[in-house]
């Protein structure tokens, strides 16, 4: 006993070592990285300027493109780099929620969020060697299939891409240490230092998603680079070109939206697949966090992106107007549809929710107005402006827009629909957080009456924009949507605000965990599929905008595929990737279920241990 | 039997989309085509000022932002008689056309706001947060756009029959649309000068053993002289999959060729391999 004692404690202490020269070492290679990229940089704008000058970018022929077995290129390329983006969305989402949940399960001391903190942690573990392999796969086609392209950014971002790699590892390094580290510091302070391996995990995963994100805005809106092409700039201008920040924001929430929705189809799955009232319990309440982490993403998304489209249009006009009134245009109308199913199942699977208390029937009879709302925002949000009609049908209607119809599908009405969409996919979650809650403070009354009071004022101040901004010209249409932002941010900030003090201490009703029905199980998987479709559909746009250029207005795009694909075709692309994915997802939470899976022994089988 | 029916439910929530995107008008956007070129010799003003027109709607992509919908001024909406003097008037324009009189102070100003848009921002049509000092509109001469110097007087030539102004700007000539064709083509190559640079800008040692490179993706060209005639070598670029060497298989070869060669570049590079009996050439 004494020897093991001594042993424990020689091992504990030999962990401590351990941890602190992994420490020093973390904090030493942060300290060098800018020192180790002013170098690089200062070698190679050395080098370029010394020995050739300001070399242009080069300008790709035909024949500089391989093609391999007559199989497009481009779709190669298409397919790896959004398998490579669903899955490292996944992996860099996962853990930041986790030390979220981890935070809370610390500071409430309720155990059952850092069991499900880690649970997520083990689905994504699994994920993240198919995320190096089909990063590495992508890498290669690129250097395969675009040698010239790829040349020339490397150029560009010199020994940026060795920091990339250098990130990768410290990534990996990080990610396992947080995961098998998990037990072994799970209580007291040694808690702390477990979340503190956790931020440091999730500050080299943003990095490595903000420098790539670099990559793929320059070759946008290119920054450090004349016209020509040639590199005049530090890496750090071409890394900060105009669309990098928008683009940066919105992939960060775009991420824990659509982590949120995967973990919540694996709660689903195993909600449906439990065979007792405890399990489906607690997978009911990890598709329920599941699902408001999905939501508490993708509220401000919309908001994200249209500050993205903003700055599209700050760079190049025709860019903006080729995204949102050129050819690009019908695709927001696809995008509309797989909105309006993400808000509409999010929606459901809460009003089911209501079901979990008896207070929650309290609830019930404003889901249908709400409902009506959300239907309603959802057929505006799809209808199009301008309709593809027959010379007899173009008679009939006396124009290519319908008299009642077409102001519906414009900007401002369609302002309208999403912001009052959002405002009210809230109020489902708001019904759903007092549906266990009653209100015990002094001042319940007059907060309520604030709270309905803001709902009012701000639904009010939405549409009055939005019928404002239909008899404007177009540039103050596009100021109109200003005051409706504001306001749709301004009920979910000041209603939540209001309602964590109104119900802070309040008294708590029972929630039964597990009273929900299969059909709302499958409201979960709606979202996954429905923002693995988006997230393939608003990449397809994204690089659409570069047109015939793989660095817009630097180098021309000469290769046999300079062409945007038809939506038809886009689609079946979209489709056969989001199946890839879909099975590799079914596949990994196989594996992780797999992993909790034990055999029994001959004893358990047959106790008596007599032979049959 | 779970996972078959979400499966199951998943696949049909996603076909629903992909048949939805199909059922959408459908149109691919190629690369735009490089613009027959125009006969600028024997180009007189009505022509030059058609031209222009040409231009405002189609390379030019002035219509996408000039007109009726706010983003810029609609210059085919606005008098410009009035408009442009009372700009030239503004204190705060202090560009080049100040040093300019009459008809050539109106086309350099027109010219300043093709090449320079910056240099003075109509009110109210600056970017955001900039105060009217920055124009959101590219320049034209450079990228996407690269309008040449002749296609700029004929967008001038248009703006300024458009405002009833005289035409100041003068008439191109014949050696004006090689210039141009030589500034705004930048998408191609020009074509090899010799057998020896076709065969290399079409990367035909890659797969073929030639220059040493030892290539056996297709069959060796080493004596290929020897073994087919001139029109056979033709039909094997032009048309790889016709005739297939004993060892290879099809579809490994381009079949877009008599796309992207020009007739000198084949020509050339038949020449050379009709020439190669001994090997010593490839060597």
């Amino acid at each position: 006993m004494e020897y093991d004692a001594q042993m424990t404690h020689i091992q504990k202490s030999k962990i401590g070592q351990n941890r602190l020269i992994g420490f020093c070492l973390v904090a030493f290679t942060l300290y060098l990285i800018p020192d180790i990229v002013a170098a690089a940089e200062h070698v190679t704008t050395t080098a370029i300027d010394g020995a050739a000058g300001l070399l242009p970018a080069p300008k790709p022929a035909r024949a500089d493109y391989m093609t391999v077995g007559g199989m497009s290129s481009r779709t190669i390329i298409w397919g790896l780099a959004q398998m490579h983006l669903f899955l490292a969305a996944f992996v860099l989402a996962v853990p930041f929620f986790v030390l979220c949940i981890e935070l809370t399960g610390k500071l409430t001391g309720d155990k059952r969020y850092d069991d499900m903190a880690y649970e997520f942690m083990k689905i994504s573990m699994a994920a993240y060697s198919f995320t190096a392999l089909f990063g590495g796969g992508l890498a290669i086609a690129l250097f395969l299939f675009y040698p010239t392209l790829m040349g020339y950014l490397m150029k560009v971002f010199r020994g940026q891409t060795l920091i990339y790699a250098l990130l990768f590892l410290g990534e990996s390094v990080f990610l396992y240490i947080y995961f098998y580290s998990w037990k072994a510091l799970r209580y007291g302070n040694r808690k702390w230092a477990h979340m503190s391996i956790g931020l440091i995990l999730n500050t080299v995963g943003l990095t490595l998603m903000f420098i790539a994100n670099a990559w793929a805005t320059f070759m946008m809106s290119p920054a450090g680079v004349d016209q020509t092409g040639a590199i005049t700039g530090t890496v750090w201008a071409a890394t900060r070109n105009p669309l990098w920040n928008p683009l940066n924001l919105h992939r960060f929430l775009a991420n824990i939206a659509y982590g949120g929705a995967i973990v919540g189809a694996y709660a689903a799955y195993r909600f449906l697949s439990a065979k007792s009232a405890e399990i489906r319990a607690h997978y009911d309440w990890m598709g329920y966090t599941s699902n408001i982490i999905a939501i508490i993403g993708f509220l401000p998304l919309p908001f994200a992106g249209y500050w993205l489209m903003a700055e599209i249009y700050a760079y190049s006009q025709q860019m903006g107007i080729t995204a949102m009134g050129g050819i690009l245009a019908w695709l927001f109308i696809i995008q509309a549809v797989l909105i309006g199913t993400i808000l509409l199942a999010a929606n459901y699977y809460l009003w089911c929710g209501l079901g979990r208390s008896e207070r929650g029937q309290h609830y019930t009879p404003y889901v249908k107005y709400i409902a009506i709302v959300i239907v309603g925002g959802f057929l505006v949000w799809v209808t199009p402006h301008s309709l593809i009609l027959t010379p007899q049908e173009l008679q009939q209607l006396g124009g290519p827009n319908h008299k009642l119809l077409g102001p519906l599908g414009i900007m401002p009405a369609k302002n309208i629909a999403v912001n009052l969409m959002l405002v009210f996919t809230f109020l489902s979650f708001q019904m759903f957080y007092r549906s266990s809650r009653v209100a015990t403070v002094s001042w319940a009354k007059q907060g309520q009456m604030f709270v309905v009071g803001l709902y009012i004022v701000g639904c009010i101040n939405i549409i009055g924009a939005g019928v404002y901004g239909y008899f404007t010209p177009t540039v103050y249409k596009v100021g109109a949507s200003v005051p409706q932002v504001v306001s749709t941010l301004s009920i979910i900030v000041f209603t939540g605000i209001v309602d964590y003090f109104m119900f802070k201490g309040s008294k708590k009703i029972s929630v039964q965990w597990g009273r929900m029905s299969t059909r709302s199980q499958y409201a979960l998987f709606v979202l996954p599929v429905a923002f693995t479709w988006l997230m393939a559909l608003m990449g397809y746009i994204r690089s659409s905008l570069r047109t015939n250029w793989h660095v817009y207005t630097i180098m021309k795009d000469n290769s046999p595929e300079a062409f945007i694909p038809t939506i038809g075709q886009a689609g079946n692309v979209i489709t056969i990737v989001t199946l890839s994915f879909m099975g590799l997802i079914l596949f990994i939470f196989w594996l992780s279920q797999l992993g909790t899976t034990e055999q029994a022994s001959d004893e358990d089988v047959n106790p008596a241990g007599g032979a049959t | 039997m779970t996972l078959i029916k979400v499966l199951l439910f998943s696949v049909l929530i996603l076909f629903s989309y992909t048949f939805f995107a199909n059922i959408l008008p459908q149109v691919q956007s190629d690369a735009p085509e490089e613009e027959p070129p125009v006969a600028v010799g024997e180009m007189d003003q009505e022509g030059q000022i058609a031209w222009g027109e040409k231009l405002f709607t189609g390379k030019g992509t002035c219509a996408l932002c000039h007109n009726n919908l706010g983003r810029a001024p609609d210059l085919l909406k606005m008098d410009m008689s009035t408009s442009f003097p009372a700009r030239l008037a503004d204190n705060r324009y202090q560009g080049v056309a100040k040093a300019e009189q009459g008809i050539k102070a109106i086309e350099a100003y027109i010219r300043e706001s093709m090449v320079d848009p910056s240099a003075y921002v109509v009110k109210g049509f600056g970017k955001k947060g900039s105060n009217d000092t920055v124009s959101p509109m590219p320049k034209v001469s450079g990228p996407p756009i690269s309008l040449s110097e002749t296609e700029e007087n004929a967008l001038i030539a248009f703006l300024e029959d458009k405002g009833g102004f005289d035409i100041s700007v003068a008439l191109p000539k014949a050696d004006d649309a090689q210039a141009a064709a030589d500034e705004g083509d930048d998408s191609e190559e020009g074509p090899a000068e010799s057998a020896e640079a076709a065969i290399g800008k079409f990367g035909c040692a890659a797969c073929h053993n030639l220059f040493e490179s030892g290539a056996e993706i297709g069959p060796e060209l080493v004596a290929v002289g020897k073994r087919l005639s001139a029109e056979d070598i033709r039909q094997s670029i032009l048309d790889p999959n016709q005739a297939i060497a004993k060892g290879f298989e099809a579809d490994n070869m381009p079949g877009d060729y008599s796309e992207q060669m020009r007739v000198s570049e084949l020509e050339m590079i038949v020449e050379y391999l009709k020439n190669l009996e001994s090997g010593e050439a490839a060597q």
